[in-house]
């Protein structure tokens, strides 16, 4: 019978099924940071139960650390506390961390593939939404809760239901400067937030295998934000590479085994999809959002929306109040909203190649005075490349702040936060009502997007100013 | 884990779709090391003013609707971010169950790790309840029988059969799967061999 992967993967990790399919997964590789991990470790106390495999797990703290000098260590006392206990409890079950001034510390779905921990085949689980990054490299990942990493420390298993497969297909080459960021806004736009619950999605076609390994990231990133817990995509020559000789990548006659796996891993000819989409590149413009949903999404060409347009009721209150969050007329050019802060960075858009693509932008051009904007590298490693590589010199002399790694205005748990009523250009992956801060206003775009509002002041076509 | 059977209670009414769980419970209550203490904060930037006042108007902030132990929201509830923290806050408040058309998964499950039912019904009969729920009169909820019944009306819904079983006994999930030890231990054993690569020992 033909297979997918995520039919493959998940079959290859069965420990048990129930007859009513409910099934004991096993867990390959476990990531886990300072906020959705301290009631798991404690739930673990409580009952007398231990770490089954330490070794398969790896922790990082990177919501709250700050992205300014840390050789003063975290100033806000409940952030401190959460980064301490992430300490202590890696230390006493055995945990490998990176601490906050490890040049290896970041966002935990940066540093998992910046390690080699991430590989092809596996399954990867994280107390965080956002764990679907690591399907780039053709691995099952997704986000689990809290009450699921104790699971996955005590037992190195998880109880799961299979999910359908859901095929999208994009095909053709990318328009200059249009990136994956487009086209996963664009997918969202197309088959709304929940068009992939209960599903695991497989993105293919020859634009997805000509991506790069990281842009191909940036798309695996927001598959939650089309409601499937996990997307993937077919490992190939470009995820071995990448992957040889990280520091846990397998080595010699391990890696030889792993790459005669890894190379057959792929969706059968014939194979069921219950769900199957088609995309053109030619037809993927630069995209930003204009609402409160990631599924709010408009070409740069293109107008705020009019609710009078919309019959569906839910959909016309919906579109009134992101509008009014968002302090937006209908109809409005999107050309024409003034922005106040740029943000680049992210476990979406926070890697080397991202941060090349802002500063190919911003390179002897100057940010607009009345905007405030930073670059948050998404690891120690990726800060360190692009100092190597003067990237950082580019940011700081158009304007741009240039921080210490981690989560940072993405989800706004550490200092940096929008003010209300603030209007942000991000290349982060949630546009929420408060995401960014209390009544912040978020426009979700691409890194080249983002480097182009900088400079115009507005929400801009980067089109205009490839160098 | 708290186990649940039977509930009788007014249901509130929420009526937006996509409630994500930054609505939830957001960011600045995610810095505790508990799981408790989170009700007073949910949906914390709709319930609350920028001086820390209630918002009148405001579903939960209304009588009897502060005493509310079901919810009733538009579709695709608990979107977004994996935060048990959501859960914890609803749960924490009183609220042990959601009615809705559509969840999204990461949130429905963590539903279940906590004693919270989330039940699942098409939307004509949202709107019946919802309808119904202006009246501030008791529906009751029964997990056995999987019904709403509202006046003189009930509704099915549908459930996992597993979920069901662990909610109504309050199963501990974790001692269930180490239950299963011997055959976690055989599956490492084998893939020593299969896969040498994962353990990298």
């Amino acid at each position: 019978m033909p297979y997918t992967i995520y039919d493959k993967i998940w079959n290859e990790h069965l420990v048990h099924e129930q007859e009513d399919g409910t099934s004991l997964l096993f867990v390959d590789r476990h990531l886990i940071h300072e906020v959705t991990s301290p009631q798991a470790f404690e739930g673990l106390r409580n009952s007398n139960r231990k770490v089954r495999q330490p070794k398969l797990t790896l922790a990082v703290a990177d919501h709250n650390v700050p992205t300014t000098d840390r050789t003063k260590g975290i100033s806000d006392k409940e952030s401190k506390i959460q980064v301490e206990t992430l300490d202590s409890n890696c230390k006493e079950f055995g945990i490998q961390i990176f601490g906050m001034n490890d040049k290896r510390q970041g966002i935990v779905h940066i540093i998992g593939p910046e390690q080699g921990f991430t590989q092809p085949g596996t399954i990867i689980v994280c107390g965080d939404s956002h764990t679907a990054t690591h399907g780039a490299f053709g691995s099952l990942a997704f986000g689990i809760g809290t009450s699921e990493v104790e699971h996955v420390l005590a037992t190195q298993t998880l109880v799961q239901k299979k999910s359908k497969n859901f095929r999208i297909n994009v095909n053709g080459n990318l328009p200059i400067g249009v990136t994956s960021k487009d086209v996963i806004l664009q997918i969202i736009g197309k088959i709304g937030t929940a068009g992939g619950t209960g599903y695991v999605i497989e993105y293919a076609g020859d634009l997805i295998s000509n991506l790069s390994v990281e842009n191909r990231m940036t798309i695996c990133n927001m598959t939650i934000e089309g409601g499937a817990r996990a997307g993937l995509i077919q490992p190939d020559q470009k995820v071995f590479d990448y992957l040889k000789d990280k520091p846990m990548s397998p080595k010699k006659e391990k890696w030889d085994k792993a790459l005669e796996y890894w190379s057959n891993l792929k969706s059968d000819e014939g194979a069921n999809f219950d769900k199957e989409i088609n995309l053109n590149g030619k037809d993927i413009k630069p995209m930003v959002t204009w609402g409160t949903s990631p599924q709010d999404v408009v070409t740069i060409d293109g107008k705020v929306p009019n609710p009078k347009n919309e019959t569906d009721p839910d959909k016309k209150n919906s579109i009134e109040r992101s509008l009014k969050y968002m302090g937006l007329n209908s109809d409005v050019s999107v050309q024409d909203i003034k922005i106040d802060k740029v943000f680049i960075g992210s476990c979406t858009n926070g890697r080397i190649e991202d941060l090349r693509e802002a500063a190919k932008i911003l390179k002897d051009k100057k940010i607009a005075n009345h905007v405030d904007a930073m670059v948050v590298p998404g690891s120690g490693l990726v800060k360190e490349k692009a100092e190597q590589e003067g990237l950082d010199k580019i940011f700081i002399n158009s304007g741009f702040e240039w921080r210490e790694p981690g989560c940072s205005m993405c989800l706004a748990m550490n200092a940096d936060k929008l003010k209300p009523g603030e209007r942000c250009a991000s290349t982060s992956n949630r546009n929420f009502e408060g995401r960014q801060g209390r009544g912040g206003r978020t426009h979700l775009v691409s890194p080249g997007m983002a480097a182009a509002a900088a400079i115009s002041g507005n929400l801009d076509d980067v089109r205009k100013y490839q160098n | 884990m708290q186990k649940f059977n039977k509930l009788t209670s007014i249901p509130a009414y929420l009526p937006i779709v996509n409630i994500d769980t930054d609505m939830i419970i957001p960011k600045q209550f995610l810095k505790t090391i508990k799981r408790t203490g989170l009700g007073k904060n949910l949906f914390f930037e709709m319930r609350y003013d920028d001086q820390g006042n209630e918002i009148k108007d405001f579903i939960l902030n209304q009588k009897p609707f502060s005493q509310s132990k079901i919810l009733i929201a538009g579709k695709n509830f608990g979107c977004g971010s994996s935060r048990e923290h959501a859960p914890w806050a609803l749960l924490d408040f009183g609220i042990t169950c959601v009615i809705s058309s559509s969840y999204a998964d990461i949130f429905y499950n963590n539903c279940f790790k906590n004693g919270i039912l989330p039940i699942k019904i098409d939307e004509d009969k949202i709107k019946q309840i919802s309808e119904y729920s202006l009246r501030k009169e008791e529906i009751k909820i029964d997990l056995n029988e999987q019904k709403i019944i509202f006046g003189n009306n009930e509704v099915k819904f549908e459930l996992d059969q597993f979920k069901k079983k662990c909610l109504i006994e309050g199963l501990d999930d974790i001692a269930l799967s180490l239950e299963k030890s011997e055959k976690i231990e055989t599956f490492e054993k084998k893939l020593k061999i299969s896969k040498p690569w994962i353990f990298n020992d």
